[in-house]
């Protein structure tokens, strides 16, 4: 099923992408579904995405896996291990 | 019965001596006050500024489940988190918790618990910016380890 989702980037995924977030229509039925599809758009992408396990990523706004299905969710993330505190 | 909870996600500096003694105040029949200040450091030398950047909207909704497992777990009588972002320099406060009970451990032990989950688990990261230029800060592996003593 086709989606509008909102897809935002933070820290150094957001300065490789060069951009913090756009509207992404998709078939894609998880999130690596959707990984693939980003990393065949363009170069930045695909080195952006290159490795996934250096990546997180939440739906809507919460921790999820990259198996984890879209069905429902509007805004996915995608950004670098946490450094907090 | 809820606790007094809150978390402030915030460019502005603020005053760590100021804000325990207005949690102290605000806090429930504690008999033990624990706050944590972290600041910026500079241990290689040449840091210029910190840039911490952060996820509105998931940062605080992350902080305050951190904050209610905080004190469904232990017998607390208040909580409070603030964490900065944007771009400090070397000796500002970064972040604060602060945590209230009747007794120490449970105030130390809470304290720790919200500590170890904002390192790894709030969505925030640093860039270090020296002269040479700005580099993000890696996550550390023990880190991760520290999680798994919750």
């Amino acid at each position: 099923m086709t989606t509008t989702l909102d897809v935002l980037y933070f820290a150094w995924v957001r300065e490789r992408i060069g951009l913090p977030r756009e509207r992404v229509t998709t078939d894609a039925a998880t999130v690596a579904d959707l990984v693939a599809e980003l990393r065949a758009r363009e170069d930045r992408y695909d080195l952006a995405f290159a490795d996934t396990t250096a990546l997180r990523v939440a739906l809507d706004q919460a921790l999820a896996g990259f198996d984890a299905p879209l069905a429902g969710v509007r805004e996915v993330a995608f950004f670098p291990p946490m450094t907090g505190g | 019965m809820s606790v007094p909870t809150t978390v402030r996600v915030q460019a502005d500096p603020f005053d760590p001596g100021a804000e325990a003694t207005a949690f102290h105040a605000a806090a429930g029949p504690a008999g033990a006050v624990v706050t944590f200040t972290g600041v910026v450091r500079d241990v290689a030398g040449g840091l210029i500024a910190m840039e911490i950047e952060h996820y509105p909207g998931m940062t605080e909704r992350a902080i305050a489940d951190m904050a209610a497992t905080a004190t469904a777990r232990w017998d607390l009588t208040g909580a409070l988190v603030i964490h900065r972002h944007g771009r400090l320099t070397p000796g500002e406060p970064i972040m604060m918790v602060a945590t209230a009970a009747r007794h120490r451990a449970e105030a130390f032990a809470a304290a720790e618990f919200l500590m170890d989950w904002l390192k790894s688990r709030a969505p925030f990261w640093k860039k270090e910016v020296t002269a040479a230029g700005a580099a993000w800060v890696a996550a550390r592996p023990e880190d991760e380890v520290a999680l798994t003593r919750w």
